[in-house]
């Protein structure tokens, strides 16, 4: 039985915006159930006395200094956006219509 | 409404019914050079979507890393703000579907914030003196902004009927620093103010940690104000939360509208929706906004992409060690060394001159003069203008040369109101004006007596009534010489040389 089925993965990529062609859905499908059937079995070992890990390293306070760098340029930017207008990203109507 | 019940119940007469019970959210951008997880700049009014990076983008495959001065300057107000220091604790991931945040998410704060259960003090006036009000602090944690949107299409430009909306992503990411309050209850019909005193007294504190400038008109402060209203007695009642309180003025008319709406509400039977409303500016009022009866689930989990923050006691001395004097603290020394009232230190802080003042007072002006041109003829000027005092081009010590010169009788009070006048217009500094404009106190007797003697032969009625003694009738002509002069002239001297001129005494 798999954990992920390629139907749903294909769903997973329109929702991402990823444009994948039937090979990378047939090599993807597989990859991330092997992932997920893999954290099926951690789930089965974790109980309520081990904590939950937030981070895989034992790391702490690691920062940046506040130094300003340029960006990326604007063009380039708009240009990956799906829609945009008046060097901004153009996005669907969010609410509808006032009850 | 189909039933005559008022919509309103006035202020006062609604808190002789009902209890108040307010909450403040603020959110404080905070004035860093770079965002709170990438380096791109914060600076306001950059052309739309030039401050961006993958990180605040939220590309695939981007990691964040935080930026150590806003952890510090977060450490710093929860100091200032008497909270306890979470000896550790982490960022979470707030996950909603909304364009203003490109990852689907925001980074913020939840079960664990950096700083906790503090206070602030702040001072109110009231019909019996100032009275001090403890506001505690539920807690500060740190998050990022979010993007611009604008509504477009549609006949109102907001959200409702819009076809589409825009989004400028600058502002995303910029370090943002959340302080709520806990349930303030007992302020009675002070609530207003108390809940505005304690937004400018906050407003002070970020201004004198330098960890913002606060610029509320820019957006750097915002508020939610949670109220309700309670039967004395009665347990507290279903609060609303109005957003979008973004000056000060706001907060004290967002707190007056809901207590008149929620008291006529709870007055006639009916009961307060918990929903968010919105606040408009430019209507003074709220209206309703999303109902929260339901309330959202942000599906908050601890932030993979980040690391534990665990604030050493030493880095927490350290900082501590950076706290400047505290506004509380250097308001009272002000009063002690000024020798004024707390009431009109309280006009001095509340047009924003404070800093303005102490500055025009060290560069050699008397205490009094300092205060009422800032508090006075400058503060108009910057209320006519839509700006705050500090942005005037005029300085403390223009300020100080101005007061020279009327000290030593070159400039009379009307004169130096123009010179004002002529810097704010961009004419140049003290004595550029007072060229350019011709200004000076006509202190040459000989020009004077010919004014003199022109309002008396244009009034001779006069002339003979202040010759016969009746000395009371000197100010027509004194009057009239001002006004040849065009204010020129130092009155008493005008009125010294007439009766000297008339050979009559005063009586
Ligand atoms: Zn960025």
């Amino acid at each position: 039985m798999t954990a992920i089925t390629r139907a749903e993965v294909a769903h997973l990529a329109t929702l991402a915006r990823l444009d994948l062609t039937e090979t990378e859905l047939d090599h993807y499908a597989q990859q991330l159930d092997v992932i997920l059937q893999s954290v099926a079995r951690v789930s089965e070992i974790a109980t309520a006395d081990i904590p939950a890990t937030s981070h895989p390293l034992p790391l702490e306070n690691v920062f940046r200094d506040d130094v300003a760098l340029p960006c990326l340029d604007r063009s380039e930017v708009l240009a990956a956006a799906p829609a945009h207008e008046d060097d901004r990203f153009k996005v669907p109507r969010i609410l509808d219509e006032e009850h | 409404m189909s039933t005559a019940m008022p919509e309103t119940i006035p202020y006062d007469e609604a808190l002789n019914l009902f209890e108040p019970v307010f909450g403040l959210e603020v959110h404080v951008e905070m004035g860093t050079n770079s965002k709170m997880f990438c380096p791109c700049p914060t600076a306001f009014g950059g052309e739309p979507n030039t401050q961006v990076c993958p990180v605040c983008l939220g590309l695939p495959g981007s990691m964040p890393v935080v930026n150590r001065t806003a952890v510090e300057s977060t450490i710093r107000i929860g100091l200032a703000l008497n909270c306890t220091i979470a000896e550790w604790c982490r960022f979470a991931r707030k996950n909603y579907f909304y364009p203003d945040m490109p990852k689907d998410y925001q980074i913020s704060q939840y079960d664990e914030p950096l700083c906790s259960n503090g206070y602030l003090d702040v001072t109110v006036a009231t019909a019996e003196g100032p009275k001090v009000v403890r506001v505690e602090i539920e807690r500060v944690h740190m998050e990022e902004d979010t993007g611009k949107l604008t509504h477009t299409g549609g006949a109102t430009g907001r959200i409702h009927g819009a076809d589409y909306s825009l989004v400028d992503y600058n502002r995303a990411g910029i370090p943002l620093i959340e302080i709520v309050t806990k349930p303030v209850a007992g302020a009675g019909h002070l609530v207003a103010d108390v809940a505005k005193a304690y937004v400018a007294e906050l407003r002070d504190l970020m201004r004198a940690l330098e960890v913002s400038d606060v610029r509320m008109e820019e957006g750097s402060l915002r508020c939610d104000v949670n109220l309700s209203l309670n039967k004395p007695g009665s347990p507290m009642g279903t609060r609303s939360e109005t957003k979008n309180v973004n000056s000060l003025r706001s907060v004290e008319r967002a707190v007056r509208s809901e207590v008149e709406r929620q008291s006529a509400l709870l007055t006639a039977g009916g009961r307060v929706v918990q929903e968010t409303r919105h606040f408009h500016e430019d209507i003074g009022r709220s209206t309703s906004g999303r109902s929260k009866e339901q309330a959202e689930d942000y599906r908050y989990f601890p932030e993979p992409d980040l690391v534990p923050i665990a604030p050493s006691p030493a880095w927490i001395d350290e900082l501590r060690a950076t706290l400047p004097e505290l506004p509380s603290a250097k308001r009272s020394r002000l009063e002690a060394k000024w020798g004024i009232t707390p009431f009109e230190l309280a006009t001095v802080v509340n047009a924003g001159a404070l800093d303005l003042v102490e500055e025009t007072i060290a560069a050699g002006v008397e205490s009094a003069a300092a205060r009422k041109w800032w508090t006075g003829e400058l503060l108009r000027t910057a209320n006519d203008q839509g700006i705050e005092l500090a942005d005037l081009p005029v300085t403390p010590a223009q300020i100080a040369r101005v007061e020279a010169l009327v000290a030593d009788g070159s400039l009379n009070d009307k004169l130096a109101r123009q010179v004002f006048e002529g810097i704010i217009a961009g004419e140049g500094d003290v004595d550029e004006v007072i060229a350019s404009r011709g200004l000076a106190v006509v202190s040459d007797d000989t020009s004077l007596l010919a004014a003199i003697d022109e309002a008396l032969l244009a009034q001779p009625d006069v002339a003979d009534k202040i010759r016969s003694g009746k000395v009371q009738a000197a100010g027509a002509i004194v009057g009239a010489v001002m006004k040849s002069t065009r204010g020129q002239a130092d009155a008493a001297k005008v009125r010294a040389l007439l009766l000297d001129r008339l050979g009559v005494t005063e009586a």
